[in-house]
């Protein structure tokens, strides 16, 4: 069987990689290159680099960034944030990502994720959503970083997400993100129920064991940023823990 | 020195990626565009990500079809990934009535049921024994469909995922992987290596 990934998740603002607490009041955290490189060192399955560029000039960074990465690493690299079109996505893909996610433009536009399927393939198409929590009915999907709230149900969102081809779900807590109070369980249990792709965790982790708690709920892989990006644990530490519980991750 | 290695441009997202691990080994890599390039190159990648009915449509478009199929049956060092693996095989459940290259008998088939689809991950490679690339390891998969038989003549290593299947085949200088060897760490760099070093040899 596969193993569960634990997935290192570069926020990058302008070529260095920041991090804030749900979205907000970003931080300088480093340099994505030598970050992504560590990780993979420590043992990360994957890397993640979004884009949370506020402006175009920022923004143009991505290519250039997804360039440099790429050279260093010799394991798979998605890359999201701002990606607006297939063109987009062909610019990020040729730079080296091997996986694109969308997310706001996907909630515009659902026929992004059709397009991005049939031209590259579900295996490169990531679809990242955005959730929180609304109170008595579930969870509505959130976009432009959490400003702006779409009253659209998640799980109706990834769906259909998955129907119109998206290989893989990366599903944030937006109510968590940053928090380190764990992943939002019932929102993962809801979501990895309703359909068949490959799920990424993300928002909230600080332990070993909330990553546990994430794969035990039916996540296929776990994201982890600011517990890592301010040395509070390593990846090494994390997945030598989920071995001791048990868990089967790569070595 | 190894040879410079021709990569076939069959429109695949892991261009960038296969060349990326080549230059990381010291090997320098172009992409193929007329036939004879990839008739006499001394080394051929034939990557891929998608479906397998445009890819053999392009491949056709192109007239890519005989010098890949003569590459293969003259024993030319030929590394295919993923998508390129299914490729050699006869026909896929992806796209019916797509004709593969068909230098390796057999068609290719859905994963099995009980799992997610796509595998998007990492995952144990257990060779039987007679490879001369492929070690026991882990290594990264991204693919929906699979090669359930192991062809005749040729070494086999397997993985289980809604079953097992075939996640290697290799016969002298060609070796076709499943894995992406060029997303799968020092694991997968190794595999990478031991090739060069055969095309170098054969070269």
């Amino acid at each position: 069987m596969a193993a569960p990934r634990v997935i290192p998740c570069l926020d990058v603002d302008a070529g260095r990689v920041v991090k804030g607490v749900r979205f907000q009041d970003l931080r300088d955290a480093g340099d994505p290159v030598a970050q992504a490189a560590r990780y993979q060192a420590q043992g990360a399955d994957e890397i993640v680099i979004l884009d949370v560029s506020a402006t175009p000039e920022g923004r143009g960074h991505a290519v250039e960034t997804t360039a440099s990465v790429r050279d260093v690493l010799s394991i798979p690299l998605t890359v999201g944030g701002g990606v607006r079109s297939p063109v987009d996505a062909q610019g990020l893909l040729e730079a080296g990502a091997d996986k694109v996610a969308v997310n706001s433009a996907a909630v515009e536009r659902p026929d992004l994720v059709r397009s991005l399927a049939r031209r590259f393939g579900s295996q490169c198409t990531v679809l990242a959503v955005d959730a929180a929590r609304v109170e008595g009915r579930g969870w509505e999907v959130v976009v432009n970083g959490g400003r702006t709230r779409t009253g659209t149900d998640v799980v109706s969102w990834v769906r259909r997400g998955v129907e119109l081809g998206a290989g893989e779900i990366l599903l944030t807590s937006w109510d968590r993100d940053g928090t380190r109070a764990g992943y939002d369980l019932e929102l993962l249990g809801a979501v990895t129920q309703s359909v068949g792709v490959p799920m990424i965790a993300s928002g909230g982790a600080a332990t070993a064991a909330h990553l546990a708690e994430a794969l035990a709920a039916g996540a296929t892989g776990a994201l982890v940023a600011s517990i890592l990006h301010d040395g509070i644990t390593t990846v090494t530490t994390l997945k030598s823990e989920l071995r001791k519980a048990g868990i089967g991750v790569r070595p | 020195m190894s040879p410079t290695v021709t990569i076939v441009p069959t429109g695949s997202a892991n261009i960038a990626s296969v060349a990326a691990a080549l230059r990381r080994l010291g090997t320098a890599s172009v992409l193929a565009s007329a036939a004879d390039e990839i008739r006499d190159a001394s080394a051929v990648v034939l990557p891929g990500v998608g479906a397998f009915g445009p890819a053999t449509q392009r491949i056709d478009d192109a007239g890519w079809r005989a010098a890949l199929i003569r590459r293969v049956g003259d024993d030319r060092p030929t590394l295919a990934i993923c998508l390129g693996m299914q490729l050699l095989f006869e026909a896929s459940e992806e796209s019916p009535g797509a004709r593969g290259l068909g230098v390796v008998p057999g068609t290719v088939t859905r994963l099995g049921r009980g799992v997610r689809i796509p595998q998007l991950g990492w995952n144990g490679v257990s060779p039987n024994g007679r490879s001369r690339y492929v070690d026991a390891g882990w290594a990264y998969f991204a693919n929906s469909y699979r090669v359930e038989a192991a062809p005749a003549g040729w070494a086999v290593a397997t993985t289980e995922y809604g079953g097992r299947f075939v996640s290697s085949i290799e016969r002298g200088n060609v070796l076709a992987c499943q894995f992406h060897p060029e997303l799968s760490g020092p694991w997968g760099s190794t595999v990478l290596r031991r090739w060069l070093t055969a095309a170098e040899e054969a070269s």
